[in-house]
């Protein structure tokens, strides 16, 4: 019985619940805008991770180290591109 | 009334007139051909609904060669246009609308299918697979792909081209500024072609990474396969910048949003930022599959194994990072800061260096080669001196002041030229003619094909080293005349003769295909260059399966090896082959695509909607459908490779 029951899952599908309405907190409550980002960013950041590892099963096959190099890969260029422009358009302009 | 005007070119000339007299012509032709010779059936069973990669390849092939004739035609024309001040053939808008769709013709719509032809045909044969990961979905992106095509070249007889630039910055590309249609043909047609090109990037990289024969490693893969696994990386992460900026676009033309608008919250500069997020990643997509078929074909006819295969691997791989950095080098002119371009310029310059890398292991692969002079090599041997002096020019561009002033003048023009031509089309030409054999059974004449070469050489120098002078002294890009007072016109009437002395040697390669389908012998057995990798180690005509025993490899040239070394690539007896079925619901499906397309283009919002549906309903049915394929028998795969080995043998 023990084997059977996804425990992982649930947990995880608790935990993800637990952050969606942590980030709805910012739309209902009153808080000023770097905390409210700095919230939506962190809850979601840790909500895609817990996705991909969690119900997306990135870690449980051989192709384990493809799928993270693919993911690191990403999240390099997506980070590069958004502070990139930043840079541009509006700290540097 | 309204509604149909919208239907009609706004700048008609006589020159528009006359192509759609000529393409409503060519249609009725080509229908009335396959009627009479009773092709339709043919056409269905064999190429529509193919999932075969090899001949989903072939189709990919077709629409790049015809590509290049319609973009080379809009090139004529704009260098006709410019070869005397004050010149009338086109008016403004017309040479605005020419250039448009020469730039986005030529690097979606000639060069992307080019290299995919090139991906489609060769990784499988070169990893010893039977075809690509998900076939299915290798037809689907080939007809979206073709759908965005054609979507893309009816803009000019129905409703008018785009004529913002292939780069269309906002804010002229908003409606205000770009009020036909056009601009709207620009953002759904790429829009549909692009899907295609990102799906067969994860197509592709699976592929690489699911399908290679026993015994072949990463490190093992022939050097093509290397560099069609990074650009398809670099496809799969800056395809999607494309695509939600094209989005945007749309939803800023066609539903008022104000994600470019200069005032209300929106940025236009974030337009040109995004453009070249993917833009310059999408130039080493083009650059990295070309250089990979330079590998093949120098380290064939140099007789030698390619000399510093690992740093090679290093150096794409540093490339497919680094393509990902240099992006601001497209606009050091556009405001920001002298620390910001500082930065951009430095890393623009360091991507040189593992582009030069490359060039070194060339030479010295040539270094103690016994080379052999085939066309191919030709093309090679061209390209080094003429794409150096291109990636030289690119450095001078690459710092950041010096910038303002070769900034969107003929030298940018003739820097991206000088790396695009000898860079990806001699590729292009080479592979064609050295994978020519491999495909249809017989070469292409040599002597041609070295006359081509030599041709297309002269014309390019002829037209395209004017321009960085004229750009040097002022001669801005996109500028549809100018006048005698100027002094650029001698330089701009050479130019214009090296562009016709390039189109005759395209003319020489049409020539040359026509001259050996006729008179090439057909009796060349499977290997006529005497080969290095996989994908010579099967018949020719390749059987559909590809290779009748899953080859076993040891070394990053598996066919050299069992030719000269004694490895031995097929251990075991046949077993019967599982194959994918074929299908005609990518191209239905290519279908609705386009006339959603066309209801997106001209606002038709109910014709819009069912064909939403419609995408739906055939996404929701594949979902659900069980297609488990099938199996060839092992007596047929006897058959076939007893027929095919008799072929060869009849010939010796
Ligand atoms: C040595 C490597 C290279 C360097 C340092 C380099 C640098 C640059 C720079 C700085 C620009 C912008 C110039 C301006 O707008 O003022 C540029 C434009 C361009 N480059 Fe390169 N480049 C290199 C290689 C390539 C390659 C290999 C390709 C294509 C296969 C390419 C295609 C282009 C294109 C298409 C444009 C201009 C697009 C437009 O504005 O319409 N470049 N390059
Ligand atoms: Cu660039």
């Amino acid at each position: 019985m023990k084997e059977l029951f996804p425990v992982k899952q649930v947990m995880g599908f608790v935990f993800s619940l637990v952050l969606t309405v942590v980030a709805l907190l910012v739309y209902f409550t009153d808080m000023s805008f770097p905390i409210g980002m700095t919230i939506l960013l962190v809850t979601a950041f840790i909500q895609a991770g817990l996705q991909l590892v969690v119900f997306m099963h990135a870690g449980e096959t051989d192709d384990k180290k493809s799928i993270y190099t693919n993911v690191y890969y990403g999240l390099i260029i997506a980070l590069v591109t958004i502070f990139g422009t930043l840079l541009i358009l509006v700290w540097d302009m | 009334m309204d509604f149909f005007d919208r239907f009609a070119v706004p700048h008609p000339s006589f020159l528009i007139y006359a192509s759609m007299v000529g393409i409503g012509l060519t249609m009725v032709a080509i229908v009335l051909g396959i009627t009479y010779f009773k092709k339709w059936g043919y056409l269905w069973r064999e190429w529509i609904t193919t999932v075969d990669h090899k001949r989903i390849g072939i189709m990919y092939l077709l629409v790049a060669l015809l590509m290049l004739f319609r973009g080379g035609v809009d090139a004529i024309m704009m260098r006709y246009q410019l070869s005397m001040p004050d010149n009338k053939f086109l008016e403004s808008q017309h040479y605005n609308e020419v250039f448009t769709t020469h730039g986005v013709v030529m690097i979606l719509f000639m060069a992307m299918p080019f290299i995919t032809f090139f991906f489609n045909y060769l990784i499988p044969l070169q990893i010893g697979a039977r075809d690509v990961a998900f076939p299915r979905l290798n037809a689907l992106s080939f007809w979206l792909f073709f759908m965005g095509m054609g979507l893309f070249n009816i803009s000019f007889i129905v409703g008018g081209s785009p004529d913002a630039g292939w780069t269309s910055y906002f804010p002229l590309a908003n409606n205000e500024f770009s009020p036909s249609v056009g601009t709207n043909y620009y953002m759904i047609a790429i829009q549909i072609a692009g899907m295609g090109t990102l799906i067969s990037g994860i197509n592709f990289i699976t592929t690489i990474l699911k399908m290679r024969a026993p015994g072949m490693k990463l490190m093992k893969m022939p050097m093509f396969t290397w560099s069609a696994f990074i650009a398809n990386v670099i496809v799969v992460f800056a395809f999607p910048v494309l695509t939600v900026l094209l989005a945007m676009g749309t939803m800023d033309r066609l539903f008022g949003t104000n994600f470019f608008t200069t005032g209300d919250g929106g940025m236009d500069m974030l337009w040109a930022n995004l453009f070249w997020v993917w833009g310059h990643p999408e130039v080493y997509i083009l650059i990295l599959p070309a250089f990979g078929l330079y590998s093949e074909i120098i380290s064939t006819f140099a007789r030698r194994n390619l000399y510093g295969y690992k740093s090679m691997v290093a150096s794409m791989v540093v490339i497919s990072v680094f393509s990902f950095l240099v992006w601001t080098h497209h606009f050091f002119t556009m405001g920001q800061g002298a620390f910001t371009n500082s930065i951009f310029s430095i890393t623009t310059m360091a991507i040189a260096i593992p582009t030069g890398v490359k060039i070194f292991n060339w030479l010295f692969t040539l270094w103690k080669g016994k080379i052999v002079f085939t066309t191919p090599m030709l093309y090679s041997m061209l390209f080094i001196p003429l794409f150096t002096l291109g990636g030289v020019t690119g450095v001078m561009l690459a710092m950041s002041a010096a910038d303002y002033q070769y900034h969107n003048t003929m030298f940018l023009v003739a820097h991206f030229h000088n790396v695009i031509i000898p860079g990806v089309v001699y590729a292009m030409i080479a592979g064609l003619t050295f994978y020519w054999p491999k495909m249809f059974g017989f070469m292409l004449n040599e002597r041609i094909g070295k006359w081509t070469a030599w041709i297309m050489s002269v014309g390019f120098v002829l037209a395209f080293i004017p321009m960085y002078i004229t750009g040097l002294d002022g001669q801005a890009r996109r500028m549809y005349t100018y006048s005698e007072s100027t002094g650029f016109s001698m330089l701009n009437m050479v130019a214009f003769i090296g562009a016709g002395i390039m189109a005759i040697s395209f003319a020489l390669l049409v020539y040359n295909i026509y001259y050996s389908i006729r008179y090439a012998s057909r009796d060349i057995g499977s290997d006529p260059w005497d080969a290095r990798s996989l994908e010579w180690a099967t018949h020719t005509p390749v059987p559909e399966y590809n290779f009748a025993i899953t080859p076993q490899v040891a070394s990053t040239q598996g066919f050299w090896d069992a030719k000269k070394n004694g490895h031995e690539l097929f251990k075991g007896k046949y077993e019967k082959i599982h194959m994918p079925n074929n299908s005609g619901w990518p191209f239905i499906l290519g279908c609705i695509f386009f006339v959603f397309g066309f209801a997106m283009v001209f606002s038709i919002w109910p014709l819009a909607i069912v064909t939403l549906i419609g995408i739906l309903v055939c996404l929701v049915y594949r979902s659900f459908e069980k297609d488990h394929g099938r199996y060839i028998s092992v007596e047929e795969i006897e058959e076939t490779e007893a027929k095919l080995r008799g072929v060869k043998n009849e010939d010796r």
